[in-house]
């Protein structure tokens, strides 16, 4: 096991209390796993994806351990994750097109970044222009400013560097979605291909969209309101899913191919609670077509075959 | 209804304007009444440049945009445009933006009301109001009377819909309006916007995301750097690809039952043994005036070779 998370919690601080956005997470991933974390907004993905990188200002670690490679990951502990972060876990944040100083050629800004880690860029440098050469980029874009580059460009050299220290642990938030369908396709395709050249060991991949992360991931994991609705192998999910709103999610799904004149799909009714004060049991209660007496109680997310489950008492 | 010819737009850029950027080039096709068409590209296509021209908020270069006839930038004076826009309305892409945060979402009604109908009697207006929040499935209990942040994403957009609706409109410009939206709802304003076009609301529906084309157009247009690059009725466009830019993206478009080696091999086979050769110069070997040729009853096709490179299957280079 590569990854193990066990009742983490992460909730924002605000005046009117707190904000439950991440309220009991419990998974693993194997070694060489990619998972695609996939939710609606608001459902706690990108939080969990921070909280085992970094708790920012407005985030309260509220109880859970994370244990990474057999040894634990102190997540609450934003001073003692510097030597892990970078190191053995990374991100490739959503908007890689701001996440470079406009200020510095590229190449030396990752120097920079190298060395306040404590590595020698020199060093590292064959090994950055080999991999920047796997993505199509040359050594000449080292030379440049951020300006120069294109946003698919500079979506690339993020991707290069997030992982140039083959991190165990890498999470992708989001970084397909403020791209053209095929760019999109060359980033997932790339990710995939750092974990197959053993670059990253196991990836979390945040989107919305299930479509996208079914073509690269092994596993998909459906968030709903700050809990786990559903993890299970990429294909039962998309196929036979168990958990109602997978279900109802998955067939909103409009594809290419199908036309509201043939077949008119229908959307989820209703909304998401207020993770502010969430109603006691089963979250997804008051839009689920299934519901009954027993889900006043918080459902377990159980295992209901080998490396599938689901928090539904009628799965 | 809406009919686009030969529509460009030029804009100046660089210091003094000395540079000029081709963001639309010969763009021509029509919407009817009761008809979705959608404008398929991706950024820097132009997609969005010509929904603002159609709604008169950036200037033409060259070209004519008419309605019902009508040359739209012939409208000078503020009665005609204020006609214009009783009949053509635009929702964009990100609802919360659109509204203003320190007033309440129903504002955007009252504008209407002042505008348009401020004659009519209050109780009258209610029912107008309550009519039109019903046809976009809203119950005006639960959205009336509240600020944008107290309502979601989906329930922003269909009053921008319902706004549009008071007017009697008979087009809908629909600027990427369910991007933004989460999966569970955007299927609802998706529907809706069949629903409408049943009642003989004509849409121009732009995307950058084909399988939402697909699921509610009757005519695609496929936009790339400004030009049409293929034309027709969904259904054709889609079973029968044609031009190569339309086949990469429909074969980069994540498909949920289908992973995209194995949307390459069907395109592939396909093709199998047969040469692909510019259908544009198969038709008319020495182009013509028309940046499109029919190669089919309602399906139309650009030349092959992009970026201005010379067609290998021309039989002479165009001139300039």
């Amino acid at each position: 096991m590569s990854l193990k998370v066990r009742d983490l919690r992460v909730y924002y601080r605000t005046l009117a209390g707190d904000v439950k956005a991440l309220d009991g997470a419990d998974f693993e991933l194997a070694d060489g796993e990619i998972t695609g974390l996939v939710g609606e907004s608001g459902s706690g993905k990108s939080t969990l994806g921070k909280s085992l990188i970094k708790l920012d200002g407005r985030m309260r670690y509220v109880s859970g351990t994370v244990e990474l490679d057999g040894a634990e990951l102190p997540v609450r502990d934003s001073a003692r994750m510097n030597d892990f972060r970078f190191r053995e876990v990374s991100l490739i944040p959503q908007y890689a097109m701001s996440a470079m100083n406009p200020t510095r050629k590229v190449g030396r800004m990752i120097a920079d970044l190298l060395e306040s880690r404590g590595e020698r860029f020199r060093a590292l440098r064959p090994e950055l222009v080999r991999r920047l050469e796997l993505v199509g980029l040359g050594e000449q874009v080292l030379g440049r400013y951020p300006i120069e580059l294109s946003g698919g460009m500079k979506q690339r050299t993020v991707m290069v560097l997030s992982t140039l220290l083959d991190p165990s642990l890498l999470i992708a938030d989001e970084v397909t979605s403020a791209l053209d369908v095929s760019n999109q396709r060359a980033v997932a395709e790339t990710l995939a291909g750092f974990r197959d050249r053993g670059f990253v060991k196991s990836m979390i991949f945040v989107t919305h969209d299930v479509a996208l992360v079914n073509q690269i991931a092994d596993t998909i994991t459906v968030m709903y309101a700050g809990r786990l609705a559903e993890k299970g192998p990429a294909k039962t999910v998309v196929n036979s899913p168990r958990h109602p709103y997978t279900r109802m999610l998955i067939s909103a799904l409009p594809e290419v191919g199908v036309s509201h004149g043939e077949r008119r799909l229908s959307g989820i009714p209703g909304s998401p609670p207020a993770l502010l004060d969430p109603p006691a049991g089963c979250r997804f209660r008051d839009r689920c077509p299934l519901a009954f007496d027993k889900c006043e109680q918080e459902p377990p997310f159980a295992e209901v075959e080998p490396d599938h489950s689901v928090a539904c008492w009628k799965a | 209804m809406l009919k686009l010819d030969r529509v460009s737009k030029v804009y100046r850029v660089g210091s003094f304007g000395g540079e000029q950027l081709r963001a639309v080039g010969d763009v021509s096709f029509e919407v009817r009444p009761g008809q979705v068409v959608s404008l398929i590209g991706e950024s820097g296509s132009g997609k969005s440049t010509i929904g603002k021209m159609v709604l008169r908020t950036s200037r033409i270069t060259s070209g004519t945009i008419s309605f019902d006839g009508a040359d739209i930038s012939r409208y000078r004076r503020t009665g005609e445009l204020k006609e214009y826009y009783r009949r053509v309305q635009g929702v964009f892409q990100d609802p919360f933006s659109s509204y203003n945060p320190v007033f309440k979402a129903d504002r955007v009604f009252e504008m209407i009301r002042t505008e348009y109908f401020a004659a009519v009697p209050a109780a009258e207006w209610r029912a107008k109001l309550d009519a039109a929040l019903r046809t976009v499935r809203l119950d005006p209990a639960q959205v009336l009377g509240k600020y944008p942040h107290q309502l979601s994403g989906g329930q922003l957009q269909r009053l921008l819909i319902a706004r549009a609706l008071l007017l009697d409109i008979e087009l809908l410009v629909a600027d990427e309006i369910i991007s933004m939206l989460d999966a569970s709802t955007r299927i609802d304003v998706l529907n809706l916007l069949a629903d409408l076009k049943e009642r003989g609301l004509g849409i121009l529906f732009i995307t950058h995301d084909l399988s939402l084309g697909n699921y509610v157009s009757d005519q695609t247009v496929i936009l790339r750097g400004g030009s049409v690059v293929e034309r027709g009725a969904t259904r054709r466009v889609f079973a029968n690809p044609l031009h190569p830019y339309t086949r990469r993206l429909l074969s980069s478009v994540p498909q949920l039952h289908k992973t995209w080696a194995e949307v390459d091999a069907e395109l592939r086979a396909r093709d199998a043994g047969a040469e692909r050769r510019c259908a544009y110069h198969e038709r008319l070997p020495d182009g013509g005036p028309d940046p499109l040729a029919a190669v089919d009853e309602d399906h139309h096709v650009a030349c092959f070779a992009l970026d201005g490179a010379p067609c290998p299957d021309a039989a002479r280079t165009p001139v300039g």
